[in-house]
């Protein structure tokens, strides 16, 4: 296992934020938290990459225990992340956020960085626009291309989805499976369900800080609970929909523009 | 809704010309800068002539000592607390507690100890930097208005200490602290810039402008280096930043150890002119000041935060003929200014950026509360 959680439990004040989590991620996966608002996920992951500390439990990353391991230690053993809300320096341009993201390292990051630019062409068009003046998209893309250029062996992704039209949902998650494709490891945490359980390998079910359920993520699309509980319930074509998603999870993400994303309370309203 | 659009116009209309002029800047040859420098720095020396003097100090201040007295001061504490607050994005409301350190350092070891000048001063500026490493050390932990509360109490903490110590006379202070020694006679343009004295404020503002370059130079290189990166990135984003790999807690305790310095060192040259100093001179309303500053000029530039720092300091003093009043256009004077000009008077570019984003330094101030921009597109969202 790269990544290995054990029984975290982690506090704020005196509130309970995790109450015991499991998890883990394997070399090579794409794994996904999913789960509705104050489950934890956000939690999990900045837990992971030390921005919160742990009251108990262990984490081991690569065969080390990094549980007390400063935050800014972790980038250099091999954890990258793709803060919640982007996390992008507003005065900062495209490429001096880009080069941030090296800061840890001592060697020249410039191939990381044609890489970047290779993987979102966007942030090449606009090297030297201000970060806070990008959209939301272009944000994100940032924010996991700026991950990247520490050459992390595991990204961490905070709500890629936040806030962004369902087209360019779709192309950032389809960008996610590509930089799995080329060998990172990623661990996502997602609202948006119905998209991360197409992309992942295995997904765990959080709940008020609990694991509640953890099984490949094809399984979870068809499990009836989840379904009802963040899939938007059977909703006329709601079935088939996840169907469809199970079948192209792995492939080439097939274009879904005709389908609504991801329905979710907000489609009721 | 109109009213801030005007705003926003107006301001981004301003910034135009002062883009075109930084462009120019950035775009100039070395000799050009360094010619620009040169002019400035001799500018700067000739600042405390009587011609000047009669504009700048109609009444019957004397000029130079209003020079070195308070606007020297205030530029080189503006200076170091642009490190804080501008580079770092640190809310430090208690920085006349390093000014205090600097003074009360040399009014001990200098009239209690017998020490010189020079060797105060550099006593001075490692007990400044500790205490900012002291105060720093606990509370760096804290955010936003958090810190600017902690550092708010630490200020009065070293006021109030001093006022009851006996072993610095409580509220009378210390008297008799030497002026520096006397480096040199000799004499230009009727000006003994290197002799210390009772008479002529001159050569302490010159000690100053000194003090001020050096300032400069170190704050500039400091800004360039991966140092300044750092700072920049914990400004924007402390979280970010620590994600990237910075290590956090150490680049923000160096930027409260280096303003710490430079605030104490300020503190040695008042204690050295004055030659007696009492608790009174470190209220809070010198932090204060200094922090408006700072915010006026343009946080994080090192030219605005100067030139914000000269307006504080030498506003007053020239109305001093309005008597009470002056108080009073002066706070109309620094609310104007914000309305119209909320990043500063001269603000560096990436800050603006900052600001417009509404995050970075003190933009949200740590607490993460909806502004009405926020909650209108939440708004929509809900629809």
């Amino acid at each position: 296992m790269l990544l290995e959680i054990e029984d975290i439990h982690v506090h704020y004040g005196k509130i309970a934020a995790l109450k015991g989590i499991t998890a883990s991620v394997d070399q090579g996966e794409i794994v996904t938290l999913i789960g509705a608002n104050g489950a934890g996920k956000t939690t999990t992951l900045k837990t992971i990459s030390g921005l919160r500390s742990l009251t108990s439990g262990a984490i081991r990353f690569d065969g080390g225990d990094i549980s007390s391991m400063a935050g800014h230690k972790r980038v250099l053993v091999g954890i990258g992340q793709a803060p919640e809300g982007r996390g992008i320096f507003p005065g900062m341009t495209v490429e001096e956020n880009l080069l941030m993201g090296a800061y840890a390292r001592k060697d020249d990051p410039s191939k990381e960085l044609a890489e970047a630019y290779e993987l979102f062409p966007r942030l090449a068009e606009r090297k030297s626009q201000a970060g806070g003046t990008m959209s939301g998209g272009e944000q994100q893309m940032l924010a996991i291309g700026r991950a990247l250029m520490a050459k992390p062996k595991v990204l961490l992704l905070d709500e890629p989805s936040m806030g962004l039209a369902p087209m360019l949902v779709q192309q950032i998650f389809t960008i996610i499976q590509e930089i799995n494709r080329r060998g990172t490891t990623v661990l996502l945490v997602e609202q948006n369900a119905q998209q991360a359980l197409q992309i992942a390998h295995r997904a765990y079910v959080l709940e008020t800080g609990r694991v509640v359920k953890t099984a490949p993520a094809g399984d979870l699309l068809d499990d009836p609970e989840v379904r009802a509980a963040y899939l938007g319930g059977d909703l006329g074509d709601g079935e088939a929909s996840a169907k469809g998603g199970k079948g192209s999870s792995g492939s080439e993400a097939a274009p879904r523009a005709t389908r609504p994303d991801a329905p979710s309370s907000d489609d009721a309203g | 809704m109109n009213l801030s659009k005007k705003a926003n116009a107006n301001s981004a209309a301003s910034g135009l010309s002062l883009d075109r002029a930084r462009d120019a800047w950035a775009d100039a040859p070395g000799w050009a800068r360094w010619s620009v420098y040169l002019l400035l720095v001799i500018g700067a020396l000739l600042l405390p002539n009587q011609t000047i003097g009669s504009f700048m100090a109609p009444s019957s201040t004397d000029w130079a000592s209003m020079l070195s007295d308070q606007i020297a001061i205030y530029v080189l504490l503006a200076l170091g607390l642009n490190v804080v607050v501008g580079m770092a994005g640190l809310l430090d409301l208690g920085y006349v507690a390093f000014y205090a350190v600097g003074g009360y350092t040399i009014a001990i070891f200098a009239s209690k100890h017998g020490w010189s000048f020079w060797e105060t001063l550099v006593l001075a500026i490692v007990f400044s930097a500790l205490a900012g490493v002291i105060l720093g050390a606990p509370t760096l932990r804290l955010r936003g208005d958090y810190l600017a509360i902690v550092t708010l109490g630490f200020g009065e903490i070293v006021r109030v200490t001093a006022q009851n110590s006996s072993y610095v006379n409580g509220p009378r202070g210390i008297q008799g602290i030497p002026h520096p020694p006397t480096l040199s006679e000799f004499e230009i343009m009727g000006v003994q810039p290197l002799k210390y004295g009772l008479l002529d404020s001159r050569p302490y503002y010159y000690l100053l402008l000194f003090f001020i370059i050096l300032t400069i130079i170190f704050v500039k290189r400091l800004d360039r280096s991966r140092v300044g990166r750092a700072w920049a990135a914990i400004r924007e984003d402390e979280d970010a930043a620590e994600l990237m790999g910075v290590p956090t807690f150490k680049f923000k305790l160096a930027a409260f150890a280096i303003g710490a310095a430079i605030g104490g060192s300020g503190g040695v040259v008042f204690a050295g002119k004055q030659t007696s100093i009492n608790p009174d001179n470190f209220t809070f309303l010198v932090s204060a000041l200094i922090l408006a500053g700072v915010v006026l000029g343009g946080s994080g530039n090192i030219p605005g935060v100067m030139l914000g720092a000269f307006v504080v300091a030498w506003l007053p003093e020239r109305f001093r003929f309005m008597q009470d009043y002056r108080m009073l256009i002066f706070g109309a004077a620094l609310v104007l200014m914000m309305i119209f000009r909320p990043e500063g008077l001269w603000p560096s570019r990436r800050r603006k950026a900052e600001l417009a984003e509404g995050t970075g330094g003190m933009g949200s101030m740590g607490a993460e509360v909806a502004g009405p921009g926020q909650a209108a597109a939440a708004g929509e969202v809900g629809k």
